[in-house]
């Protein structure tokens, strides 16, 4: 059983803005469907995925980038060839 | 306060039943061609931002990694030569967490399946030699490169530059095997030597080398007893270290910093601090940073890396303690002398270019002069063009000039190297400077330049000159000192001997 | 260049971006009209993912697909609307609105590829390109009584497909009938080096209609709780029709399909909530505020940006994979899909395809299904095919409600071929 708090963390982690009137109903949503979940308990072992295939490489060989105009083409927020971001300090 | 530190001694250095702890995180950039999981160019410190990018490496919507093959070699060869278990299945995973340096919202690296585990590198050590543990090698991405902007009088924010981003790095975890700043620093260097032995890394290119440091400070024998995890005091990770020279002052300072808490009887708090390179000091993170949950788990785009067999085949160059071992055998060299030589690929690579016109003199010069000479005008090896050299050295053996006037010629033409990135020839710069050997003629005659100043000498010091005749022969040393000076060092001091003796024992 | 007019009413909401004048060329589609998912990028034209954050994206690239179609002179006529980032059943999860089912526009058209479903099923175009994650591509096509195949994991480029979740999701063809979904499907599938999940191993082939001596593998599970009796009853029409061809029935188990569910959604949503951090607004999309400190400012774009079911997956999926529930969740569900793996190969030592409802029901009314848990559980017939990466198609196989019913049939690994060849019988006999 998952409480409202226990969801605002996981918003937290995920970094998704959550708003106080949402709390009820994402709680409430998260419980049915974790319970769903449980039946995972009753698979056994905790194997990964097996993959058949291995090693898939490139050589290392230079293919062209961009061209810096196309790079920015998709921001409204470059400066001098930089994009800009909000502050992190 | 407790009563047992009141009994401590009161030295400021640790008590002696304490020990240091130190383990490290290296961080080196693999010199590939193009990135870890695209086809951009490595190649990207003197170009503008954000134009060594394409979908991938921008995070673009759609784009898929792939992996360098060149860029697992050497993670390869790293993990053979560090005497590292190859995994049978290595892994790369993803490590979610947001900040503007992350193109994809996540990094892509190795979690619990890395390329290779449980190596050790043998270093020179405080007590002798001395084997240090490896945890783990494992490969990631670097991130982008942020430029912090905004001053007071308006809001700050961030530039970001994805040049960096997708750059292949080796991530290598020491054990806490290390017990002093010095010793972490010669760990640092013999590291740095084998990862350019191994042709995979370049020191010289910068930001190359990134480090975080665990330190902690704990009674003697007790880590032994307890082991990692259980730190009894506090354990401090300082991120962020740049530099070599950064490595070992960031950890003088924790530990006076650590040791001083211990002595006020404070507790240490594990904790993270940052590195502030300009200022030689650790700070405290700011914010009581958020307990991270990285959400690893295997990377879905990339298929899992089974390469023991192809290690197996991989065959590694000479390493330094080989290359050690050879200079001794091959050249001659003192053990210190070869240490210091092959501490450097580079530097190993130039002596041999030279040592072929005299092996002891070469190995003396480059260890004794040279390098003593570049570091002090901060230049490295590289910039010394072989031929040059040789030529001080053809100098030097043919007896054209004297030592005084070896280490002249040296410093003159290092620090046109430094000026211009040229310098003239040896032999034109010691007869501009009139550096050339002065040959003393057989006979005391007052034409010739060291009688004329030996004679003015023994004028010049009566006191000197009473005392070599009381008996007292170190006199003779100091009047050879004076017409030295007086020949400006191009006198041979062995001519310079036989004259004064003969003035002398004549007068 | 030569160019294809195209100005369809659409009254469906198929469409997200439309191209009046599409440009074609010589080749196997030369001057067909084919719309492509909008979750797939297309160079010079705005790629959304249904999503507010997308918002004013236009690629700078093409993704191999879209490469592919241009090569052989397609006239891409169109980006279709779609369930955000394909998360949904129904096409209602929309930036853009909902799309309408062209048999019924009081009706959802299935999802999460329903804009290229209803382009397709109304006559708009004549082939189109949907993703498949869990069913993407066959729900749609059943509610909307279209062909769509759900190709092996690796046999079509995912280089481009805006991922939603890497390791279960395919890019495939739909198309009015089986013919053309081949021959969509001959253009799509080549090796791609750019995906290191892709295999080499080109579909090349001519739908052959022949069932005799095939054996049909028909799970119980397929018809067990959940499934509307009277879709299950068309849907056992359908494979007796295929008996009467000469196929043979076997009745089979697949335990598996206990967890395949669960196991789906925690993977998909544990990707998902990787693959969607990438959206900040610092690089592309709606831009951030850089007035606010970092974390304030993606959580504000993050909010804003996306729809209440995509943040419900996000959240799902940081929480699956978060420390302390790794195992109970993600790792379980790898477990499980491994079990799913398993049944499947079991099942193919004795037949050649499976077969089953492709849905559990007919469309949905629009606006009926709200509450999550009970949408995700109409997923439960398509997941086991992407779990396990098998290639799995949904042919039209007649009405219940006067609504479409699909038929679902998948096959072994890299024997794509076969389901064509499957569905292309079960279309002739009935159309013979
Ligand atoms: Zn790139």
């Amino acid at each position: 059983m998952i409480e409202e708090k226990d969801v605002e963390h996981i918003a937290m982690l995920a970094d998704i803005g959550i708003t106080k009137e949402e709390l009820p109903g994402f709680t409430g949503q998260f419980n049915e469907i974790l319970d769903y979940f449980d039946i995972l308990d009753q698979v056994e072992g905790t194997g990964s995925f097996e993959h058949e295939r291995a090693n898939v490489f490139r050589e290392d060989e230079i293919e062209p980038s961009l061209p810096q105009d196309d790079v920015l083409a998709n921001t409204r927020d470059a400066e001098d060839g930089f994009f800009r971001a909000p502050r992190v300090m | 306060m407790s009563d047992t530190t009141a009994t401590q001694p009161a030295n400021i250095g640790i008590a002696t039943e304490d020990e240091v702890i130190i383990g490290l995180e290296i961080h080196c950039q693999l010199d590939t061609t193009t990135k870890l999981f695209c086809g951009c160019s490595t190649d990207y410190r003197d170009d503008p931002p954000n134009t060594h990018v394409c979908p991938v490496c921008l995070g673009l919507p759609g784009s898929l990694p792939r992996v360098n093959r060149k860029a697992v070699e050497y993670a390869l060869r790293v993990g053979k030569a560090l005497n590292c278990e190859i995994a049978t299945e290595a892994e790369f995973s993803r490590k979610n967490y947001f900040y503007p340096d992350l193109d994809k919202g996540f990094q892509i690296t190795q979690y619990d399946k890395p390329i290779a585990v449980k190596g050790y590198l043998d270093i020179e050590g405080d007590e002798g030699e001395k084997r240090v543990r490896i945890t783990r090698v494992h490969m990631e991405e670097d991130p982008g490169r942020l430029v912090h902007k905004g001053g007071t009088d308006r809001p700050k924010y961030t530039l970001v530059d994805y040049n960096r981003a997708g750059i292949p790095l080796i991530e290598i975890v020491t054990e806490p095997d290390l017990r002093s700043p010095k010793e972490a620093r010669k760990f640092l260097n013999k590291l740095r030597a084998t990862l350019e032995y191994l042709g995979v890394f370049d020191s010289e290119k910068e930001g190359s080398l990134r480090v975080d440091a665990n330190i902690s400070i704990q009674p003697k024998g007790w880590f032994e007893r307890e082991g990692r995890g259980k730190a009894d005091r506090g354990r401090v990770e300082i991120k962020n270290i740049s530099s070599y020279k950064g490595v070992e002052k960031a950890l003088t300072f924790e530990i006076t910093r650590q040791k001083n808490l211990i002595r006020r009887g404070q507790k240490l708090e594990t904790a993270t601090r940052h590195f502030v390179e300009g200022r030689g000091v650790t700070t405290s993170s700011r914010s009581k940073e958020m307990e991270q949950d990285y959400r690893y788990f295997p990377e879905p785009d990339l298929r899992p890396v089974r390469v023991r067999d192809w290690a197996a085949e991989i065959a590694l160059p000479e390493l330094p303690d080989a290359r050690r071992a050879r200079f001794m055998e091959q050249y001659g060299c003192s053990p210190n002398h070869a240490r210091t030589l092959t501490g450097e690929l580079r530097l190993a690579e130039f002596y041999e270019k030279v040592a072929d016109i005299d092996t002891m003199l070469a190995a003396t010069w480059i260890a004794d002069t040279l390098l003593g000479e570049l570091n002090y005008r901060d230049l490295s090896i590289v910039v010394v063009p072989p031929e040059q050299f040789r030529e001080v050295l053809i100098l030097l053996k043919e007896g054209s000039i004297t030592d005084k006037s070896g280490v002249e010629v040296l410093r003159v033409l290092l620090d046109q190297l430094k000026e211009t990135g040229a310098c003239e020839g040896p032999r034109v710069c010691v007869d501009r400077l009139g550096l050339g050997v002065i040959v003393a003629a057989p006979t005391l005659s007052g034409e010739d330049p060291v009688v004329k100043a030996a004679k003015e000498a023994i004028a010049e010091q009566p006191q000197a000159v009473a005392d070599y005749r009381a008996g007292r022969k170190e006199a003779l040393n100091f009047l050879v000192g004076q017409v030295m000076k007086k020949t400006r060092g191009c006198a041979k001091p062995a001519d310079v001997n036989t004259i004064l003796t003969d003035l002398l024992e004549e007068g | 260049m030569p160019a294809v007019t195209f100005s369809p009413d659409d009254r469906y909401n198929a469409f997200i971006t439309t191209l009046d004048q599409a440009e074609t060329g010589p080749g196997r589609l030369s001057g067909i009209a084919v719309a492509v998912k909008d979750n797939i990028s297309t160079r010079g034209i705005r790629t959304t993912c249904a999503s507010r954050i997308l918002d004013g994206y236009i690629p700078p690239y093409d993704a191999h697909v879209v490469t592919l179609l241009r090569q052989e002179g397609a006239a891409i006529v169109g980006k279709t609307n779609m369930d955000e980032f394909g998360m949904g059943t129904t096409t209602e999860n929309s930036a853009y609105g909902p799309t309408l089912n062209p048999s019924d526009p009081s009706r959802v058209p299935g999802g999460s590829s329903g804009g290229s479903a209803a382009a397709v099923a109304s006559g708009m175009v004549r082939m189109a390109l949907g993703t498949d994650t869990g069913g993407s591509i066959r729900c749609p096509a059943s509610f909307c009584g279209i062909v769509g195949l759900k190709p092996t994991y690796g046999r079509v480029s995912r280089y481009g497909l805006i991922a939603y979740a890497n390791s279960l999701e395919q890019i495939g063809p739909m198309a009015q009938n089986v013919e053309d979904v081949s021959l969509l499907m001959e253009v799509l599938s080549t090796h791609d080096p750019r995906d290191s999940t892709s295999i080499s191993c080109p579909y090349r082939h001519t739908p052959d209609p022949t069932v005799t001596g095939l054996k049909i593998g028909v799970p119980e599970e397929f018809f067990g709780e959940g499934v509307d009796p009277r879709v299950a009853a068309v849907v056992w029409e359908a494979i007796s029709r295929l008996e009467g061809e000469g196929a043979e029935i076997v009745t089979c188990r697949m335990p598996s399909m206990v967890f395949a569910l669960a196991a789906y959604y925690v993977t998909c949503t544990s990707e998902a909530s990787s693959n969607l951090a990438r959206f900040d607004g610092v690089r592309y999309g709606p831009p951030a505020d850089t007035k606010r400190p970092w974390h304030e400012s993606f959580q504000e774009r993050r909010r804003e940006g996306f729809g209440t079911e995509v943040r419900r997956r996000i959240m799902l999926g940081t929480f699956a994979l978060s420390s302390g529930y790794y195992g109970k969740y993600y790792a379980k569900a790898q477990a499980a899909r491994q079990q799913v793996r398993n049944d499947f190969v079991r099942l193919f030592r004795t037949v050649d395809v499976i077969a089953g409802p492709t849905m559990p029901t007919v469309a949905f009314r629009l606006g009926e299904k709200t509450d999550p848990l009970s949408m995700y559980l109409s997923d439960i017939l398509t997941v086991p095919a992407n779990l396990a990466g098998v290639p799995a198609i949904s042919v039209p196989c007649g009405t219940s409600e006067g609504l479409p019913v699909g038929l679902q049939v998948m096959g072994q690994w890299f024997r794509d071929e076969k389901v064509i060849d499957v569905a292309a019988a079960y279309e002739q006999g009935v159309s013979a």
